[in-house]
């Protein structure tokens, strides 16, 4: 009787939905003219839906108790196996080939809007990875990432308005500048616990965003600061699309460009102490590595790239105000991080693009996007942790004494 | 009287009203390998604690001496300071990191002795390269020594439990040090295993030149390879001395009522 | 001349008197003045006490930082807001709806404490330290934006449930009748929740949990249930801040429980996160720090008040003023 003990489990969770959502799901009441609307059919799919899910959940509960050793390490088998693939190297320069020409080639046959929103997603793709840098390697949680996006689009914007500095000068300061701010934050907060930090970090966020609301007299407070000209070449006069096809180029530049340092990172002294850290950081310091030095180099490079995105985010949208770096704004960042998985760097890029461009296209779906990003950092945590590619750590191979590397 | 590496000077601390540790005084000598023991509770990992620098003792004072080098106080120093002075440690319940390779985590044990940074990691110019190389063979034939070559490149969480502590082990001597402090290594392992640990031991004191301090609960290893025995009860040092005269010794025997002293 | 002398030290007089007088009414004035801010920050920082609670009571029986507790004040508020809705429809008494109005949304915020624990932090039990707070973030986003739509993103007005006392009237400008409502109904929940810590069965269970879960395990206690119980209790009172706050202040809408839930953990902490006299001390002086605050020095900065005082006390001292330092054992 298997499969009524399931039956009755999943109506029994149903049931417990559609009493939970009652309230907010069916009854919404009016207060001004004193109405009642009650949406039965919201009932209904309620009770479908937690009916079908529960099967789903419980079926994936069940496998995530019995996890197979062969998966504990290094995935699940059909990625596995496209790692194979992905190594053979006709395969692998063919799809790098491929990427490149279609990247080369994008702005000319699609329109300038889906340029723009590919921009966006690139510019996410580096604030993904600058936030791996600190979330996924060095095991930092930092809830106030946005902060230090805030500094690079702010010290563009104002670097710009006051002294008039053009885009080319503002790059490297707003990521300098955003540096600064993550070692002066830094620097008190990170012997904190893992938890306390994230919400430090959380909490300096939020003073930044406030700060920048109510002191008008420096930046211009909720109104925003408008007009911030886009990356000029200089001798060279763009026009309006001209001008958006350039940062989409400059932005894959700077995206590469990311993902060559981080790689380069990842598997250096310094990564391997990173990572090393976010395993056991006691066991760490015992093994000579200087923790607060250590912490303060990721989170400053970390908030370097957020700065960076920052510069180019104000002079993509020509227009900044606080409201574009609330909570939120970090908790997306964070959400594209542990999809992608904590550590990887294709994985980030894959679900920097999933997130960013998937309610672009889908508009029926665009509503519903925090609530998706929502359910994507839950249901990672309870079912997939290390995220949709788990980090592979580079192998040495031996050949007696003399040894070769491969990166897996 | 052989070189002094290792110098504790009435060393206390205090938790609250809790004294853990009250004014011990221990020393290790060049080339020697010295056990402190006890019964449970005893204070010794809070001892290890203090001189490793994850606790700050409350008083006393604790001297490294680098062989041929003046002594380094190193009261109230952060532990990666104390390891870059050349004292190293393991732990009681082991700390790999389980994510790392096991080739990595011995990788990590070079980080206080290379000096690459950030720059030199993102354009890896010359001197980056040949560190990572040197880094690299460094920790290989460190894992051949240990027997653990053949796990260079799994995961350390799916090593076997022996090959864990030894891992540990290998980890601490990444670091280079003169003195290795080992916290209950053959804790778990069956006699099989506390043998080849006990041959490990013996070896490292001499084919390394690396001087040791150990706590350690199974008599016969303490008994077979230590040149120095210190007993620790409730916080106190009770006695010291050679293996004979410990096992001689009425307070230790006392301390020990009930427990196997004579393996 | 005697009459003009007079005539003289007579307004000299009637001067020095008005001044006196002046003086005296600033002097009522500035006290009546710190007298209203104080009891606001009173009724703010029991309002946050009721709120704390919950964070407090979880994070010392499984060590998370309930990220979307706030979130569950928020669906009682709404909870509350619609049950309110439909009972005046209906032309029931204000008493009458809070007492129905505050049952639901209890009833309710409890029912979602409940099944948020067992879908995002159960199976996390044994999880690294930082899987469980994500999941929370992410059950705070989920949240938000499931009333925000399911219900709108519009500040909705609620009704001001809280009843009025005659007696109080001449204080007015000192202090109104909401405010004494609230201060009293949080002193009697505190000392519920006080008794039923102390001397029940459960609470007993609880402090055992508490102290070592697995040990309790041991002894019989059922900690799964346990837990549960933490989440439905800290709902619970959160749902009653929610009712008490939504009517005080009047208007409600789904980011409501950000902002509140972020000052109810720094209150937690600042009072020594675990510890529930702490949440409640944190929770007054988190109050009365804001009203003086805002009502002396800068009004716009009210929460970069809340914020810098969280990311000060964590800095300087994360065990809180009643919290024990703990160390990790190695």
């Amino acid at each position: 009787m298997h499969i009524f003990e399931e039956i009755k489990k999943s109506t029994i969770t149903a049931v417990w939905f559609v009493f939970l959502t009652f309230p907010i799901m069916v009854i919404r009441v009016n207060t001004i003219h004193k109405t009642i609307e009650w949406r039965w059919d919201n009932m209904i799919m309620v009770a479908v839906g937690s009916f079908a899910l529960s099967f789903v959940w419980r079926y994936f509960m069940e496998h995530r108790q019995a996890p197979k050793p062969e998966a504990m390490g290094r995935g699940v088998p059909w990625i596995q196996n496209a790692r194979q693939a992905i190594k053979h190297p006709v395969f692998f320069y063919s799809a790098i080939a491929l990427l490149t020409v279609f990247a080369v080639i994008f702005p000319f046959i699609f329109s300038r809007y889906q340029v723009n929103i590919m921009t966006t997603a690139l510019i996410y793709v580096m604030l993904g990875l600058g936030l791996n840098i600190v979330v996924g390697l060095a095991g930092l949680l930092d809830l106030g990432y946005v902060a230090f996006y805030a500094v690079g689009a702010y010290s563009y914007a104002l670097l710009h308005l006051h002294y008039g500095l053009n885009f080319w000068i503002c790059l490297p300061l707003g990521a300098g500048l955003a540096a600064l701010f993550g070692i002066i934050l830094g620097f008190p907060v990170l012997r904190l616990r893992g938890d306390y930090l994230a919400i430090v970090t959380l909490g300096f966020g939020e003073i930044i965003r406030l700060v920048l609301e109510n002191w008008n007299e420096f930046s211009k407070g909720p109104s925003g600061i408008a007009e911030i000209p886009r990356p000029p070449i200089p001798g060279v006069e763009l026009s309006l699309s001209e001008s958006s096809v350039f940062l989409y180029f400059l932005v894959i530049i700077l995206t590469l460009f990311t993902v060559f340092v981080v790689n380069r990172l990842r598997n250096s002294r310094i990564g391997r102490a990173w990572i090393a850290l976010r395993e056991d950081e006691i066991a760490c310091q015992a093994m000579g590595v200087n923790k607060t030095a250590t912490k303060l180099t990721a989170f400053a490079l970390g908030a370097t790239w957020a700065g960076m995105a920052g510069v180019i985010f104000a002079a993509k949208t020509t227009f900044i105000n606080p409201a574009s770096f609330t909570f939120l704004e970090s908790a997306i960042i964070l959400s594209i991080v542990v999809l992608g998985g904590m550590g990887s760097i294709v994985g980030v890029i894959a679900s920097a693009l999933i997130l960013i461009l998937l309610p672009e296209y889908l508009r029926a779906f665009s509503e519903y996007r925090m609530l998706l990003f929502g359910a994507v950092l839950v249901i990672m945590m309870v079912f997939r942790p290390q995220g949709l590619v788990s980090t592979v750590r580079q192998t040495y191979q031996f050949k007696g004494l003399k040894k070769d590397k491969e990166v897996g | 009287m052989m070189e002094r590496l290792l110098d504790v000077k009435s060393l206390t601390m205090d938790f609250g009203g809790l004294r853990a540790v009250d004014q011990v005084n221990l020393d290790v000598c060049q080339g020697e390998i010295v056990a402190l023991i006890g019964p449970n509770g005893a204070g010794k990992t809070t001892f290890f604690n203090c001189i490793t620098g994850i606790y700050a003792p409350s008083d006393g004072e604790i001297s490294v001496i680098p062989p041929g080098k003046k002594p380094i106080r190193i009261n109230g120093f952060k532990p990666h300071k104390i390891t870059q002075a050349g004292m190293a440690r393991t732990f009681q319940n082991i700390r790999l990191f389980p994510n790392m390779t096991v080739l990595e985590n011995v990788m990590l044990g070079r980080h206080c002795r290379t000096t690459s940074k950030i720059l030199g990691a993102i354009l890896r110019g010359s001197h980056t390269r040949r560190e990572e190389e040197e880094t690299v063979d460094f920790s290989y034939h460190l894992l051949e020594k240990m027997g653990l070559e053949k796990y260079a490149n799994e995961f350390a969480k799916n090593l076997p439990y022996g090959a864990q502590r030894r891992l540990e082990i290998a980890r601490a001597m990444a670091t280079e040090p003169f003195l290795l402090l080992l916290d209950e290594p053959a804790a778990g392992m069956n006699p099989q295993e506390t043998k080849e640990l006990d041959d490990l031991i013996t070896k490292i004191k001499n084919e390394e030149g690396i001087s040791i301090l150990l706590i350690e609960h199974d008599m016969k290893l303490v008994m077979n390879i230590s040149d120095r025995i210190f007993v620790m009860e409730y916080g106190r040092e009770i006695a010291k001395g050679t293996p004979l005269e410990i096992r001689e010794n009425p307070k230790v025997i006392e301390a020990y009522l009930g427990e196997e002293v004579h393996a | 001349m005697t009459s003009s002398f007079f005539a003289e030290k007579e307004i000299y007089n009637g001067l020095l008197l008005s001044r006196t007088i002046i003086l005296q009414e600033l002097i009522n004035f500035l006290m009546d003045y710190f007298l209203e801010l104080l009891l606001g920050g009173l009724t703010k920082g029991s309002i946050y006490a009721l709120i704390a609670l919950g964070y407090t009571m979880v994070y010392g029986i499984i060590e998370l930082i309930n990220f979307a507790h706030g979130e569950i004040y928020m669906i009682g508020a709404f909870t509350a807001l619609i049950a309110a809705s439909i009972l005046n429809m209906l032309g029931l008494g204000q008493i009458t709806i809070l007492i129905l109005a505050s049952i639901l949304a209890i009833i309710y915020s409890s029912a979602y404490g409940f099944t948020m624990e067992k879908i995002a932090y159960k199976p996390l039990r044994h999880s690294p330290r930082l899987s469980p707070l994500i999941s929370a973030i992410g059950m705070s986003i989920f949240f938000q934006n499931y009333v925000l739509l399911a219900q709108t993103s519009d500040f909705l007005p609620f009704p001001s449930l809280l009843p009025e006392f005659e007696f109080l009237q001449p204080y007015r400008h000192i202090i109104r009748s909401p405010e004494i409502f609230i201060l009293f109904t949080t002193v009697v929940v505190m000392v519920l929740l006080t008794v039923l810590i102390k001397f029940t069965k459960v609470g007993k269970a609880m402090r055992a949990t508490a102290q070592d879960r697995k040990m309790a395990m041991l002894v019989g206690v059922d900690v799964n249930k346990i837990i549960s119980m933490t989440f439905v209790i800290g709902s619970s009172t959160a749902a009653i801040g929610g009712v008490l706050i939504a009517s005080f202040i009047g208007q409600i809408n789904f980011y409501i429980g950000f902002i509140a839930g972020i000052k109810a953990f720094t209150a937690a902490v600042l009072g020594g996160i675990g510890s529930i006299p702490g949440a409640v001390v944190g929770s007054l002086i988190l109050g009365c720090t804001e009203s003086f605050a805002t009502g002396y020095v800068l009004s716009d900065y009210e929460d970069v008040f809340a914020f810098g005082l969280l990311v000060l006390i964590l800095i300087f001292r994360p065990a809180g003023i009643l919290g024990k330092s703990s160390s990790e054992k190695v």
